[in-house]
C-alpha cells in the first residue's frame, strides 16, 4: 500500500498539474479576450464604410450639356428642379454639396452605355456627399455635423419622400485614394500591395531557400560560415525602418529607380524578409533526419540529388511556413515603405510594377491621418481588408502545411 | 601483439590480396585529433560473408563507412593508409564516390527507408544510376530485389503504400531490397538486425546466407551466435585495431589472442 508520504507527494504533483493547466487556460482566455476586443472594435467601427448613402433624383439628359460633357451641370439642374424653392447662389452652392463631386461620372457612364438616353428623364440614385453619409449612418446627428440648417432640412425633406437609401459600396473596393472620403477606395492600396507581394515572393524565396540549402547542406562549418549564420540572425532583429532607408539610399538614390514603385517596395520587403526565410529554411532543413540523407548517400546519390529528391521535398512544408508568415509580415509593413516614397496620395490603380503606388497598411496610416470623418470607418473597414488578407496566407500556410506534411 | 601477430597477417597478404575483393592497408581514420582506427589491415573474400566484432566504441562502424567512403560527410574525419576495391584504389585512383557507393552499397543499424512508397524505395538506387530503360524494367528490378529481400509476398500487393508503415523487420529488408536494387558487389552492414525481433533477424539472417551467393557482404554485429551463424570469416576489433581476423570456426573455437578469447567468452566487452 501506498504509505503517507507517497500519498502526500501524489497530491501535491497532481495539485501542481492542476495550477499548471489553469494558468494555460488563463493566459489563452486574456489572448482571446484581447483578439475578440480587437476584432469587435475594428469591425463596429469598420462595418458601415461597405454601405454608402445615395440620393435618388430625376435626372433630365437634355441634349445641350450632354454634348459639352457637363455632366455635373446636369446633376446641378436635377437637384435645383428638385428644390425649386432654392434660388439664392449661396443656398444653391449648399443644395448642390449634398451630392458628392464625383457623382457626375455615373450619369456620363449612362449616357456612354445608352446614348438613348439623350432627352429624356430618369430616376438615378446618386452618391451623397461624406457630410450627409455620416448623418445618415447615425455618426453624427444633423445638428452636430458639417451640414448647414438649410442643408439639414433639404436632407430632411429627402429622407422623407424615400429618396435617400444605403446601397452596397463598390466604390470601396475597386477605387483608389481621394480627397473625397465617399469616392475613396482600397483597390489600389489592394494592388499595389499585391504587385510588392509578388516582386517579394519571387525573391525571396528563391533565394532564402537557397541560401538555406547551401548553408545547410554544402557550406563547410568553418569560421566563415559561422560569420555569415550570426549577421543572417542578427539582419532578422534589424528594425524594418532601417531596410527602408537601406532601400532609398541603394535602390532610389543609388540605382535611380522610380519612387513610389511596387518593385522598389518589393525589394525592400524581400530584404527585410530574406532573414526571417533563411531562418526558417535552416530550421526546416534541419528538421530533416540525418538517416535519410545517409541512406541517399549510401544509395550513391550526389549532394544536390539528396537535396533535391529528398531534403528540400521533406522540408518543404517548414519553408513554405516559413515563407508565408514571412510574406505576410511584409504585407503588413509601413515604415521601409514611407522611407521609399509608396506614402505619395495616389489617386491612379497602379498598372504595372512601376507605377506610383502605395499598399494597404501605408494606406490605412494616410486615412487614420485624414480629419474627415468619414475616413475613421473607412480606416477600420481597410484594416479589416488587411486582416483579411494576412488570414486568408495563414490559411495558405496551414493547408499547404496539411498538403507536404509526411511522417518518417 | 603485434610482433607476434604481423608475419602471420604478412604471409597471409600475398595470397589472399590476389583473391580479395576489398582489401585494407594500413587504415588510420582520425576524428579531428581523436584516432579511431590503428593501422588497420583486412582482406575480405569475394561471396563471403565477413563479420565484425568486438566491444563498442572500438571502431567498427568507422571501418565498415571507410569502404564506402561514408566517412566523407563527416567534416571532421580523416582517413588515411589505401583501400583497395578489385586491386583499384578507391580513395586515389580517381573513382567517383557516387560510382564507387553504387558499387558497394550500405545498410544501416536504424530501418531508414525514404518517406515515399515502397516501390520508389526500391526503384531509387537504379534511377538515378540509370539502370533501367524503360518502366518495364524498372518493374522488374524493384520485384526482383524485393524477391530476393525476401519481402515480396509481404508486399507484393500494396507497392504504393509508404515505406514507413512497414513493420521494423520489413523496413530492413525493404532497406536491403533498396540496397541490392543497384546491383552492388559488396554489401556492407551496420548492425542491421539490432532493432529486429528473433523472427524478424532469423529471416534477416537467412537472406545473408541466400545473398552470399551473389555479394561480397561485411557485417557488423554485436552477436557472437550471429556472427558465428552467418559468417564465414571474423575480425575482432579492440580500441580500434584490428586484434584478429580469421575463419570464424578458428576465431570461435580456438582463437589466438587473449583479448578475443576473453570477448567471445563474454568475460569483456
Ligand atoms: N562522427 C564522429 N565524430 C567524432 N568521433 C566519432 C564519430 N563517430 C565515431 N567516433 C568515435 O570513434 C570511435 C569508434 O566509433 P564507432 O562508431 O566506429 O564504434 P563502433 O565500434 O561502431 O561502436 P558500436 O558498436 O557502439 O556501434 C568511438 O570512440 C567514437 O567516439
Ligand atoms: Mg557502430
Amino acid at each position: 500500500m501506498i504509505d503517507e508520504r507517497t500519498a502526500r507527494r501524489l497530491a501535491r504533483r497532481h495539485a501542481a498539474e492542476r495550477r499548471f493547466k489553469l494558468y494555460g487556460m488563463a493566459s489563452v482566455a486574456v489572448a482571446l479576450a484581447f483578439l475578440v476586443a480587437l476584432l469587435v472594435t475594428i469591425v463596429g467601427k469598420g462595418y458601415t464604410a461597405f454601405a454608402q448613402t445615395e440620393i435618388a433624383v430625376e435626372v433630365s439628359f437634355d441634349a445641350g450639356p450632354v454634348k459639352e460633357g457637363d455632366f455635373a451641370g446636369l446633376v446641378k439642374s436635377a437637384l435645383a428642379a428638385r428644390f425649386p424653392e432654392v434660388t439664392a447662389r449661396n443656398d444653391k452652392r449648399e443644395l448642390f454639396g449634398l451630392i458628392s463631386s464625383g457623382a457626375d461620372r455615373v450619369l456620363r457612364d449612362m449616357v456612354q452605355d445608352d446614348p438613348g438616353l439623350v432627352g429624356q428623364k430618369r430616376v438615378v440614385t446618386l452618391l451623397a456627399s461624406d457630410d450627409v453619409d455620416m448623418v445618415v449612418k447615425g455618426h453624427v446627428t444633423a445638428q452636430s455635423g458639417r451640414l448647414t440648417a438649410p442643408q439639414a432640412e433639404w436632407l430632411a425633406s429627402l429622407r422623407q419622400t424615400g429618396a435617400v437609401s444605403l446601397g452596397f459600396n463598390t466604390t470601396f473596393f475597386t477605387a483608389g485614394d481621394s480627397r473625397e472620403p465617399e469616392l475613396a477606395g482600397v483597390g489600389g492600396a489592394v494592388v499595389g500591395s499585391l504587385f510588392a507581394m509578388v516582386v517579394t515572393l519571387c525573391l525571396a524565396f528563391p533565394l532564402g531557400v537557397s541560401t538555406a540549402v547551401y548553408l545547410e547542406e554544402f557550406a563547410p562549418k568553418n569560421r566563415w560560415t559561422e560569420l555569415i549564420e550570426v549577421n543572417i540572425n542578427n539582419l532578422a532583429a534589424v528594425p524594418s525602418i532601417v531596410f527602408g532607408l537601406l532601400g532609398l539610399a541603394l535602390f532610389l538614390n543609388f540605382l535611380n529607380m522610380p519612387r513610389s514603385a511596387p518593385l522598389v517596395g518589393g525589394l525592400v520587403l524581400t530584404l527585410m524578409s530574406l532573414p526571417v526565410i533563411i531562418i526558417a529554411s535552416r530550421a526546416a532543413l534541419k528538421a530533416v533526419p540525418p538517416s535519410i540523407r545517409e541512406a541517399a548517400r549510401g544509395l550513391g546519390a550526389s549532394r544536390l540529388q539528396v537535396v533535391t529528391h529528398h531534403v528540400l521535398p521533406l522540408a518543404m512544408p517548414g519553408i513554405l511556413t516559413g515563407t508565408i508568415i514571412a510574406t505576410a509580415h511584409a504585407i503588413g509593413e509601413t515604415a521601409p515603405l514611407l522611407m521609399i516614397g509608396m506614402v505619395a496620395f495616389i489617386v491612379d490603380i497602379p498598372a504595372g510594377f512601376l507605377d506610383p503606388a502605395t499598399v494597404l497598411p501605408v494606406q490605412v496610416y494616410l486615412w487614420a491621418d485624414s480629419p474627415e470623418r468619414a475616413f475613421v470607418e473607412r480606416t477600420s473597414a481597410a484594416i479589416m481588408i488587411l486582416l483579411a488578407f494576412l488570414a486568408v496566407m495563414n490559411l495558405l500556410a496551414i493547408v499547404l502545411r496539411k498538403k507536404f506534411e509526411r511522417r518518417w | 601483439m603485434n610482433v607476434a601477430s604481423k608475419p602471420a597477417m604478412g604471409q597471409a597478404t600475398l595470397e589472399d590480396r590476389r583473391s580479395a575483393k576489398v582489401s585494407a592497408r594500413d587504415v588510420d581514420v582520425f576524428y579531428g585529433a581523436k584516432q579511431a582506427l590503428k593501422s588497420v589491415s583486412i582482406d575480405i573474400r569475394p561471396n563471403e560473408v565477413t563479420a565484425l566484432i568486438g566491444p563498442s566504441g572500438c571502431g567498427k562502424s568507422t571501418f565498415l563507412r571507410c569502404l564506402n567512403r561514408m566517412n566523407d560527410l563527416i567534416e571532421t574525419c580523416r582517413v588515411a593508409g589505401s583501400i583497395w576495391l578489385d586491386g583499384e584504389d578507391i580513395y586515389t585512383s580517381g573513382l567517383d564516390p557516387v560510382l564507387l557507393r553504387a558499387r558497394v552499397g550500405m545498410v544501416f543499424q536504424k530501418p531508414n527507408p525514404f518517406p515515399k512508397t515502397i516501390y520508389d524505395n526500391v526503384a531509387y538506387g537504379p534511377r538515378i544510376h540509370g539502370l533501367a530503360r524503360s518502366r518495364a524494367e524498372l518493374d522488374e528490378i524493384v520485384m526482383t530485389s524485393l524477391e530476393k529481400a525476401g519481402l515480396i509476398d509481404e508486399v507484393k500487393d500494396r507497392l504504393q503504400e509508404q515505406g514507413t508503415g512497414l513493420s521494423g523487420g520489413q523496413q530492413q529488408r525493404l532497406c536491403i531490397a533498396r540496397a541490392i536494387a543497384v546491383s552492388p558487389e559488396v554489401i556492407l552492414m551496420d548492425e542491421p538486425c539490432s532493432a529486429l525481433d528473433p523472427i524478424a533477424t532469423a529471416k534477416v539472417e537467412e537472406l545473408i546466407d541466400e545473398l552470399r551467393q551473389r555479394f561480397t557482404i561485411v557485417i557488423v554485429t554485436h552477436s557472437m551466435q550471429q556472427a558465428a551463424r552467418v559468417s564465414q570469416r571474423t575480425g575482432f576489433f579492440h580500441l580500434g585495431e584490428l586484434v584478429e581476423c580469421g575463419e570464424t570456426e578458428q576465431i570461435f573455437t580456438n582463437p589466438r589472442h587473449k583479448l578475443t578469447q576473453g570477448y567471445i567468452t563474454g568475460r569483456f566487452g
